[in-house]
């Protein structure tokens, strides 16, 4: 290639990459530092902020898959809480952790096909779709919750050989139970889907331009109800991450919120999965930081300014530091075919 | 019927939709290699007919054959099959893709599961390189001027193959110079092959490109004919069923006081770029003055300043003598403004209101609108019922919502309110886009009359046309700049066309046109 070629090549490498290899370079420095002056902090902070982002990450794929196809779902919330219950009972009955985790994908997935058929074929208003289904969920698992019930265990830790015993790096990344490596495997799974196979490209043209995807013989309703279950399957996984992996029981309103800051993850991340990821990395970081701040102690603060840490650092992120974020140009917008 | 076999033929298609027979038995050949016209005024049915054959409306009633075989066509996935590209409207591409990536859309090719972007770019190259259509495969769509984008909309249909291509209102969104453009792709299509049906309601370019027209009308085939044998006037009065007035009649202007006074106006667009760079013009009482111009020169934003919709930058606005104290739309509203838009539907009519509230929208807080803080609803509803009936709006009712208008109909509408009013001044801004030739006859009557009834017109066209036909002096606006100043009859549509491409005034005009 001549020079002036890949001088504007590096030129474009830097405007896509820059910002996120600029940003890693300053997180990298700042958790090495960290880590050399308090190593077992660290490493704690470290990975509870891993686990801590998973019901986020998920639940943001879910969000981004639904919305690069146009269909807006504000019914995480519930399709994570109904996994979770359901995932739960399932192990209370059988005893079967990974059946439990099937059962709980299956009801994310059946929730999704319930917001596809009321905004694809009947053409709801999407919000109060997504809404139905998170009134279901609260209404449903709180009318059989069952106080006492308890499980035979949960999800456990599954070190990845030499590589958990890296320092740092391996109680960190290789030391996690199956859901935590799951959510990471699938930010890199729905990266390649959208953006690297046909079904992704029909996607978010379905998400920007239906009537073109339509005229081009693309089935624009098959394509958002795939998208929609898939990804009522992802946040069924985030239910179940919740009720089998981090818990191990199910509480009311276990999921407190966290469908809908899955949401503002997506937005954050730009309805990309990486973006996401990052996001989700940071609320995770948030979170973690909060409970090791009110651990140690040490801060003359009252306790619940540092429970405000994760919300305000959103706001400082998201005010200061991404730009105009856009969405899919059909977002939420039902799809009527001529003739 | 000659012995050779047919691109494409439709026999006897009928199509109703819910009160109407939008196809009536209509017949229709192509030849191979030919361009075919498709005339009518907008719902003669011929977009109707293109979506039959594209698959995307099915026939009550009718065949379709290809090659001289009989198919059927459920679904546009059925036409691409069989070879048929349309190149629609409103294009069909997704505006953040790449070129490369809308081209593939649908008929992805892959490497395993992966999409396979490189053999879409090389596609992309190959097709333009064949063509002599030139685009760049990685270009995001939306950054693309319109011309181009409709290249690629060409290019798509051509990546499936295509041997029959639609083109439906193609030169609709085009400026002079892209149509010429077009035209040559398209004589070059029909070198290769390619057999080319173009709809259309402008009758130049019909005789112009086709090599036989057929005009349809109220759903009907009215007769097909060869562009040697007709003249505009005759295919006028085929495509609306009388005589129509093609040349607007108008006395010579008689021009009164200054009404309308800009000075050095600058404007910013949405990008905060100048968009009107240091303007000034003067229209008076009873003239025309005409903004003739390629689109996207600062016209709109002109409009815009002047209609008190957009911040001014610099520069001054008077109306009527005097500066007006505060430039919102109601207070020029009620100082004898007028203002067709620029976009009917966006900021013109209210679509989801009935007609009747949307001749009112300029005056429902007044009397005999207003009693106190309510409606008066019989006051709405016999305005509304005289002035449909005197502007000729053909509507199931007042009440009906606007949206479900034609678009002659909506600018009906638009008119009939802004007339209704008294006007010291009417602003302009492509009244007669998109509408077909009878609607246009009546509102160049309208403006006309506005103007012999004392009040003074800024219109804006980027239809030499319509500037050459209805205005009394001509501004032709070039990036931002009034180019030149010219009375109507000391100009030629060469001379304006050459100033609208950014030559200087001095070369193209005679010294006594220029006035000083």
């Amino acid at each position: 290639m001549s020079t002036p070629a890949s001088f504007a090549n590096w030129k474009l490498f830097w405007k896509r990459w820059g910002i996120g290899l600029s940003i890693a370079a300053v997180v990298l420095a700042v958790i090495f530092y960290f880590y050399a002056r308090s190593p077992r902090v660290t490493e704690a902070v470290l990975a509870s902020t891993l686990r801590q982002s998973v019901p986020l990450v998920l639940g943001a794929l879910c969000g981004l898959l639904g919305e690069r196809a146009a269909v807006i779902n504000i019914g995480i919330e519930g399709q994570m809480l109904m996994a979770a219950y359901v995932g739960f009972m399932v192990n209370v009955r059988t005893g079967n952790l990974l059946f439990a985790v099937l059962m709980g994908v299956l009801t994310g997935a059946v929730l999704g096909a319930l917001l596809a058929f009321m905004s694809v074929t009947l053409k709801i208003d999407q919000i109060i779709g997504g809404t139905v289904i998170n009134i279901l969920a609260i209404g449903l698992t709180g009318y059989f919750y069952q106080v006492g019930l308890s499980a035979q265990g949960k999800l456990n830790p599954i070190p990845l050989g030499p590589l958990a015993k890296i320092p740092l790096i391996g109680p960190v990344l290789f030391d996690n139970p199956p859901i935590t490596y799951a959510s990471i495997v699938l930010v890199f799974v729905v990266h390649y889907v959208l953006f690297h196979t046909p079904w992704g490209l029909r996607t978010r043209a379905v998400g920007e331009h239906p009537r073109a995807a339509d005229t081009l013989g693309i089935n624009v309703y098959l394509v958002r109800y795939v998208n929609v279950i898939v990804g009522g399957a992802l946040a069924g996984l985030a239910g179940a991450y919740l009720s089998l992996e981090a818990v191990g029981s199910f509480e009311r309103n276990m999921t407190n919120g966290r469908g809908f800051v899955a949401l503002a993850v997506m937005i954050f991340g730009k309805w990309t999965p990486f973006g996401a990821w990052g996001a989700a990395l940071l609320f995770g970081f948030a979170t973690a930081m909060q409970t090791q701040l009110q651990f140690a102690g040490k801060l003359h603060i009252p306790h619940q300014f540092i429970g405000m840490l994760p919300y305000l650092l959103t706001i400082v992120v998201l005010a200061g530091f991404v730009g105009r974020a856009r969405p899919p140009a059909a977002d939420g917008i039902p799809y009527e075919k001529e003739g | 019927m000659s012995e050779e076999t047919l691109a494409l033929e439709v026999r006897n298609i009928v199509k109703r939709f819910p009160g109407v027979l939008a196809n009536d038995h209509v017949n229709f050949t192509l030849r191979k290699g030919e361009v075919h016209a498709l005339l009518g005024e907008n719902g003669a049915g011929k977009t109707t007919l293109m979506n039959i054959i594209y698959g995307l409306y099915h026939p009550d009633e009718g065949e379709i054959y290809i090659n001289g075989q009989k198919v059927t066509i459920d679904s546009p996935h059925d036409a691409i099959r069989l070879g048929i590209g349309m190149v629609h409207q409103h294009f069909m591409l997704v505006p953040v893709f790449t070129v490369a990536e809308n081209l593939i859309l649908g008929a992805e090719p892959t490497k395993g599961w992966t999409l396979d972007l490189k053999a879409a770019r090389e596609a992309v190259i190959r097709l333009s390189e064949q063509y002599g259509l030139e685009v760049d495969p990685d270009a995001v769509v939306e950054d693309l001027p319109v011309g181009v984008q409709q290249r690629v909309e060409i290019l798509k249909a051509l990546y499936r193959d295509a041997k029959v291509l639609v083109l439906d209102e193609p030169t609709a969104v085009l400026t002079p110079q892209e149509v010429e453009e077009l035209f040559v792709i398209m004589r070059q299509l029909k070198e290769r092959g390619v057999s080319i049906i173009f709809i259309t309601h402008k009758l130049k370019e019909v005789l112009a490109i086709a090599d036989r027209i057929t005009v349809m009308r109220r759903g009907r085939v009215v007769g097909t004919t060869t562009p040697s044998e007709v003249t505009e006037q005759d295919l006028a009065t085929m495509m609306v069923g009388r005589e129509v007035v093609l040349q607007v009649d108008k006395a010579p202007a008689k021009p009164g006081d200054v009404v309308l006074s800009v000075q050095d106006l600058e404007v910013e667009d949405e990008r905060g770029l100048i968009a009107v760079d240091g303007v000034s013009l003067e229209v008076r009482e009873g003239e025309i003055l005409g903004v003739a111009g390629v689109q996207g020169n600062g016209q709109t934003e002109l409009v815009e300043a002047i209609t008190g919709l957009r911040e001014i930058r610099s520069g001054k606005v008077v109306l009527g003598g005097h500066e007006a104290p505060d430039r919102n739309p109601r207070y020029l509203i009620e100082h004898g403004m007028a203002h067709i838009p620029e976009d009917r539907q966006k900021h013109g009519l209210v679509l989801s209101y009935p007609i009747a509230d949307n001749l009112v929208l300029c005056t429902y807080y007044k009397p005999p609108f207003a009693k106190g803080l309510q409606r008066n609803e019989e006051a709405i509803e016999e305005n509304a019922k005289r002035l449909v009936k005197e502007y000729d709006v053909r509507t199931p009712s007042i009440f009906t919502p606007a949206r479900s208008l034609s678009g002659g109909n909506q600018q009906k509408v638009i008119v009939a309110r802004e007339f209704s009013r008294p006007v010291k001044l009417l602003v302009a801004n492509q009244p007669t886009r998109g509408l077909d030739v009878g609607s246009i006859e009546y509102i160049h009557k309208r403006i006309v009359e506005m103007r012999d009834q004392g009040a003074a017109v800024l219109l804006v066209s980027a239809e030499l046309d319509e500037i050459l036909s209805l205005a009394d002096r001509i501004a032709v606006m070039y990036r931002g700049k009034i180019v030149a100043v010219v009375d109507a009859d000391k100009v030629t549509r060469a001379q304006l066309g050459l100033l609208m491409a950014g030559s200087p005034a001095e070369d193209v005009l005679d010294k006594e046109a220029v006035p000083a």
